[in-house]
């Protein structure tokens, strides 16, 4: 168990690793790191003197090593546009990105549970094709034409909806229903085949030999344990969210961090890019951790198999 | 991260081993309309010079904002209508056809090789080379793909080339864990083992005996992620990042008409938004059946 824990602890370091070195090459091998790091029109002994603080004039290993312990501190750099700290503005917008992913999650999960114990019930049935029908349109959709269709609809013929900005509930309606319909169609699929692998299982059959009513054979013996992925896959799913949802923050000016990234981009502010690509990628290297050891404490084949 | 479950029919269907070959040509479930409209877009990529009326390109202010001839202010002159520079926004998603295609071809076969040829690298020879192949794969597989796309984007700047590099330095790596696991049991198999005793090289045994075994489950995947690429293409070019204009690509052209939503040019998001679902959709459909009808161990996926 401790090996298995050390080992397990080891790779997420080293992915964590790969990911700062992937980082780090790809601005500096694609160019004049200083190009991103300077506002554009600055002036050459500014650029040099730049140059020498950031220390992009030592050895590219004393790079590396500044690169990442200015992680460590907590140090990312200061935004251009905003000239404020990036972990500032990040923070400041965690929230929103928070509020929107849950209200998405609780949105994909009230849609994607049901339909899938339905479907994995009645296998070709109605609700079986409707679903299929629902995760495959949920699947291949551009988020950014869902959004834009709803606002069409909804904001601009009927009125009902504000088509951006943050605010009340209404403001969180079409963004979280279309950033919720693609994992809505994830957990769709996740339930109707764990559902139907649960159902194929002695104690089901026990069950049913018992004379239970069929709604508490599937309500209650076969729910528990067909939940067990769909909620693992919604925990990793939802640090996914919070990092995904720049396209859809994007469409309905929603001012989470998935903005901050799309105008880090726009406006050229490397620093916001970078910071979010990091923190993103290492929240999703830990939860994928956090979920590993949780199983492996909880289900002791896993740790005996590897 | 999405499970998907085998329709109940594929194990009725694949259980006549003798008339597979034939089975995959007869039309039951063969996805006929998504090949076509695949087909129709393939043509109109190829032929678009000879199909726009007008140059996607140039268009002029004095016809800005034309609705589409049906509607009330529109003409036959401009069957969809025009956009904020007054292109004709039919010409443009002619044209736009040519850069999806173009770019979703490409990045899935960049994609598919170099994912092919480290899954056959790293499943063949094992040992460090596998370790360090399979550690990568992990770490790109845990980042965000489209904010990863992004961030790459915002480095190099945005081109078609770019993009395409971009996408197939991305999705490889499905591609990579797809075809190890495959080429691990083949390993396994007498005619590997055969080779090997007949003093093949490894390099040779990759390339003659490996290879062709594992480019179904390729192809399979190909079709697969060719949905998926051309829906990142077009949200890096809707964020800006992707295609530069004036380029017409679909995503480009809904980020120009977005402008335009609250004040009711609708017809300029709606086009090339459904232009971009057809094609996706149509992927998707035939990389569903394909992986039915060729590879049963990709079911799963």
């Amino acid at each position: 168990m401790k090996q298995f824990i050390a080992r397990r602890i080891g790779y997420s370091l080293l992915s964590l690793f790969l990911l700062s070195v992937t980082i780090f090459l790809f601005v500096r091998v694609t160019g004049d790191p200083m190009t991103l790091l300077v506002e554009p029109g600055a002036r050459p002994e500014d650029i040099e003197n730049m140059r020498h603080q950031f220390g992009l004039d030592q050895p590219l290993w004393v790079q590396y090593w500044l690169f990442v312990s200015s992680f460590f501190t907590g140090d990312l750099g200061q935004s251009f546009y905003y000239r404020t700290p990036v972990l500032e503005l990040y923070f400041q917008r965690l929230p929103n990105s928070l509020l929107l992913a849950a209200v998405a999650m609780a949105l994909s999960l009230v849609i994607g549970i049901p339909s899938g114990i339905l479907a994995a019930v009645r296998v070709g049935g109605f609700w079986d094709g409707f679903g299929k029908t629902f995760a495959l349109l949920g699947l291949s959709l551009p988020q950014f034409w869902v959004g834009l269709v709803l606002i069409l609809f909804f904001s601009v013929y009927l009125g009902w909806l504000p088509s951006s900005g943050s605010g009340g509930i209404a403001h969180l309606l079409m963004p979280a229903f279309t950033l919720g319909w693609y994992f809505a169609a994830a957990h769709m699929r996740l339930t109707r085949s764990s559902m139907l692998e649960v159902l194929g299982s002695e104690y089901i059959k026990l069950a049913r030999l018992k004379g239970l009513p069929e709604a508490l054979v599937i309500g209650k013996h076969a729910l528990k344990n067909a939940l067990i992925p769909v909620i693992t896959l919604a925990g990793i799913n939802l640090v996914v969210m919070i990092n995904v949802a720049v396209v859809v923050e994007t469409v309905f000016a929603w001012p989470g961090i998935g903005r901050l990234l799309y105008e880090g981009v726009t406006f050229r502010d490397f620093p916001v890019v970078q910071c979010v690509v990091v923190i993103g990628g290492s929240m999703i290297i830990l939860v994928n951790l956090l979920v590993d050891l949780l199983y492996a404490i909880i289900d002791p084949r896993i740790r005996l198999e590897s | 991260m999405t499970v998907t479950t085998p329709p109940l029919d594929a194990a009725a269907t694949a259980a006549a081993p003798a008339g597979r070959t034939y089975k995959l040509w007869r039309l039951n479930g063969f996805p006929l309309i998504p090949v076509l409209i695949l087909l129709f877009i393939a043509l109109v990529a190829i032929f678009a010079d000879f199909l726009a009326p007008y140059d996607p390109q140039i268009g002029s202010l004095a016809r800005r904002f034309r609705p589409p001839a049906w509607e009330t202010g529109g003409s036959m002159a401009h069957l969809l209508g025009t956009d904020h520079v007054g292109r004709d926004v039919l010409s443009r998603l002619i044209f736009g056809a040519r850069v999806s295609m173009i770019v979703g071809l490409t990045a899935v076969l960049v994609a598919g090789g170099i994912g092919t040829l480290l899954g056959i690298v790293s499943g063949y020879l094992g040992g460090w080379v596998d370790q360090v192949v399979m550690r990568v794969t992990d770490t790109w597989l845990a980042l965000p793909a489209l904010t990863f796309a992004i961030f790459l984007a915002a480095i190099v700047g945005p081109s078609e080339f770019n993009i395409i590099a971009i996408l197939g330095g991305i999705y490889w790596t499905r591609y990579a864990r797809v075809v190890r696991s495959e080429v691990l049991s083949l390993k396994q198999r007498e005619f590997v083992r055969l080779a090997v005793v007949a003093g093949c090289s490894k390099s040779l045994i990759m390339r003659r005996h490996i290879l062709p075994n594992v480019i179904n489950s390729a192809v399979v995947l190909a079709t697969l992620m060719l949905g998926v690429v051309i829906v990142t293409e077009a949200s890096l070019s809707f964020l800006g990042v992707g295609v530069p204009p004036p380029k017409p690509a679909w995503g480009l052209m809904m980020a120009d008409g977005k402008k335009g939503l609250m004040v009711g040019y609708w017809w300029l998001t709606v086009f090339p938004g459904i232009c971009i679902m057809l094609m996706v959709l149509s992927a998707n459909l035939l990389g569903d059946w394909l992986r039915v009808k060729l590879d049963p161990q990709l079911r799963q996926l």
